[in-house]
């Protein structure tokens, strides 16, 4: 029930969960780029995603006021963010729900770790949920004896993979066919020895494994994708009908939800329901919507909590430029668009948020000391900024975070002095004619230092021309 | 009419002839241009690298070069870009508010070299003549930063001789992405590898854009591989014609 803050609002904690950077960018990304299965992937799977998406968004005459609707309706949540919390607080706990608050992820996983157990039960099954693995719950669980079931496709294959998820929305986006037979007959209980690498068959057996697991199994975790205020109703959209399962059958419903998630009112899941299924598989609508109320007696589950997650959040919500990060509703778009990614594939960014929302909201979320790679991972080519269905300008928050990480000493020296030169003609000047006199190194760049010498790896080095334009043009 | 030219900084110092070519191209369609000498560099670097305060007097600079001009026209996306959509929010961010109105004052006459052609200057067709076989590489910032469209490829439509072939993915990034290409220098080279790919796919014996720099990146690419591509300015093709010298020196 932690819910003062005092001085600064606190970053995401070290030591739980997973939104920190193991190794910088460039090393991660560099592993990456030598896998030719990932590549290959990736390639096709973004580029698959990124026609589909195209082709209906296509279809909508009003997809740019509804991408301003979406983006005013976030920014005014946002605007009045404690508010709307109390407000869904109440209607919630009016409902029948529980509602606890988490200042981050130690406390998040405590809460729920202690409302299972006060259920008796040792396994839960899980909805795929950002939220929970951002703050390691599933780590947690699973050190309190309580066992974890992925039950979305894709999340149970990295689940059952020891594996770490590499999309927002298709978590083993870079795993193929025949990876995922050999996951499931090491890992899947009770699988058929003879299971072949065909879709149907792979599905066949995880849809085996799951019912069984769904009928036995009397709790469930799920995150939100929204939660209205005005009516408490909480709202988790997926398509492969497993969220209705978790969410319906169990007796204990505990949902895990950042607080960013809240709308203000029912009428405004219109714009989103309408926005957010385009964006990210490319579908007209979303298969399975499933929205609940606090407890409807008799039916469903008859304990519901609901956990609200800070872990940084505030600290987010306290930048002016940063704090549109939080408007995201993890469509992934900027993902599928991003020429970076596209190549890197997930795991690259470190934290379960990659690609280039992951780029600006995971060194926010951890203070940008902890992932001060990662505003830098980006060519700042502005793809994700159009494909965004709520317009988040990320390229515009990668270069404010990029002010804001630390600076390696000597790139801040050049960069002064760059400054200084150019901040003086004749200076400037001077330094143009000392460049193409001198000729410091050949066109493959022998003797430049890093990280120039990174150039002259791939690409040669200009030739410097007779004369500059300046030259030129004095002369003429 | 009297236009100022923002040569940028690496125009000047390695491709001058690009800014070359918008003088040429500019005095032909029968304007004037000047090139205040005091300026140098838009700062664009600075910013994007996360030293914003270091770009302050650099914006000073170009706001108080290029003020006295109603019209200044730069033959780069990216600068223009710059010019247009960062530097007042950098002498706003430093506190100057000054220097940030009159910043959006000189944002508001700074064109890339296509806008000036075709918004302002109203001409698609500039004479020019070029007998290859062209791809266009429409860049990053000139595509979504000031949004110039096919205004471009309209204007190489018109080009006598020019047989233009289109880019497959072409709205894709070359990888450049200023201090990007060095700090992440290996998923540059792999973005840089896929926009290759396309160029020779294309059989172009040119590869044009509107930007020295990504043109820097592609075109070192290129020779690196021997590919046998050149890599050319638009303001080179456009200047070209049947009779003057196809490439200014
Ligand atoms: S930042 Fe925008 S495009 Fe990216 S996941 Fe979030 S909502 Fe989707």
């Amino acid at each position: 029930m932690t819910r003062t803050f005092l001085g600064m609002p606190a970053t995401a904690p070290r030591g739980v969960g997973h939104l920190r950077e193991g190794e910088p960018f460039p090393a991660a990304a560099r592993r990456a780029l030598g896998d030719p299965q990932l590549r290959r992937n990736l390639g096709h799977a973004t580029t698959t995603i990124r026609a589909k998406s195209g082709r209906v968004i296509g279809e909508l005459p009003d997809w740019q006021q509804l991408r301003d609707a979406g983006s005013a309706l976030k920014a005014d949540t946002m605007a009045r963010l404690p508010e709307l919390l109390e407000q869904l607080e109440s209607a919630v706990t009016a409902a029948g729900g529980t509602v606890h608050w988490a200042a981050d992820a130690t406390e998040a996983n405590r809460i729920v770790t202690g409302l299972v157990r006060a259920t008796g039960e040792q396994r839960v099954t899980k909805v795929k949920s950002m939220a929970t693995q951002e703050i390691g719950l599933n780590e947690a669980l699973a050190a309190a004896g309580i066992e974890p079931v992925e039950t979305d496709l894709a999340e149970l294959i990295v689940q059952l993979g020891a594996d770490r998820p590499s999309h927002i929305l298709v978590p083993a986006i870079h795993r193929n066919r025949a990876e995922i037979r050999e996951i499931f007959l090491r890992a899947m209980p009770g699988v058929d020895p003879a299971l072949s690498d065909e879709p149907a068959a792979l599905a066949g057996a995880a849809r085996a494994y799951l019912r069984e697991t769904f009928l036995r199994t009397k709790v469930a975790v799920s995150g939100a994708n929204f939660a209205v205020a005005e009516t408490g109703t909480l709202a988790v959209v997926e398509s492969e009908g497993n969220g209705r399962m978790c969410l319906t059958l169990p007796e204990t419903l505990i949902t895990v939800m950042g607080i960013e998630k809240v709308v203000p009112s029912w009428r405004d899941l219109e714009v989103f329901l309408q926005l957010l299924p385009r964006a990210s598989t490319g579908e007209r609508m979303n298969p399975y919507t499933s929205m609940w109320t606090g407890v409807t007696p008799g039916d469903g589950p008859q304990q519901v909590h609901l956990v609200l997650l800070d872990n940084g959040r505030s600290a987010v919500l306290a930048d002016e430029v940063g704090r549109q990060a939080l408007h995201c509703i993890r469509c992934s778009a900027c993902l599928n668009v991003c020429p970076v990614y596209e190549r890197t594939g997930g795991h690259a960014y470190g934290s379960v948020y990659p690609g280039p929302i992951g780029a600006v909201l995971s060194p926010q979320l951890t203070g940008v000391a902890d992932n001060a790679s990662l505003p830098y991972a980006s060519s700042l080519c502005g793809a994700c900024f159009d494909a965004c269905p709520v317009k988040i300008d990320i390229p515009s928050i990668l270069v404010h975070l990029r002010g804001r990480a630390p600076h390696p000493r000597a790139e801040a020296a050049a960069m002064a002095a760059a400054a200084y030169v150019m901040d003086r003609p004749r200076l400037y000047a001077a330094a143009q004619r000392a460049a193409r006199l001198g000729r410091l190194t050949g066109r493959r760049g022998r003797g430049l230092p890093p990280p120039l010498s990174g150039w002259a790896a791939s690409r040669d080095v200009p030739e410097p021309p007779p004369a500059t334009f300046r030259e030129w043009w004095a002369r003429r | 009419m009297r236009i100022a030219l923002f040569a940028t900084c690496l125009a000047d110092t390695l491709f001058p002839r690009a800014a070359i070519a918008t003088v040429r191209l500019l005095e032909r369609l029968g304007h004037e241009v000047v090139f205040p000498a005091e300026q140098t560099c838009c700062g664009q670097m600075h910013v994007n690298t996360g030293y914003a305060r270091d770009a302050v007097p650099l914006v000073r600079r170009h706001v108080r070069t290029f003020g006295p001009y109603d019209v200044v026209v730069t033959p780069s996306g990216s600068c223009a870009g710059s010019v247009r959509h960062q530097h007042a929010d950098v002498a706003a961010a430093a506190g100057d508010d000054r220097l940030a109105a009159r910043a959006a004052a000189v944002a508001g006459r700074t064109y890339e070299l296509s806008e000036l052609l075709v918004d302002v200057l109203g001409v698609e067709d500039v004479g020019a003549y070029y007998p290859h076989r062209v791809t266009y590489h429409p860049t990053c910032h000139s595509l979504r930063v000031l949004r110039v469209g096919d205004r471009p490829v309209r204007l190489l439509r018109q080009v006598r001789g020019l047989d233009l072939v289109p880019l497959p993915a072409a709205e894709q990034c070359c990888g450049f992405g200023g201090t990007f290409a060095v700090k992440n220098a290996d998923v540059s080279t792999a973005m840089l590898a896929d926009k290759m790919r396309h160029v020779l796919s294309t059989g172009a014996d040119v590869c044009a854009a509107a930007d020295a720099s990504c043109l820097m990146h592609i075109g070192g690419g290129l020779t690196r591989l021997r590919a046998g591509v050149r890599t050319v300015h638009i303001a080179e093709i456009l200047a070209a014609t049947e009779t003057g010298r196809e490439a200014p020196a």
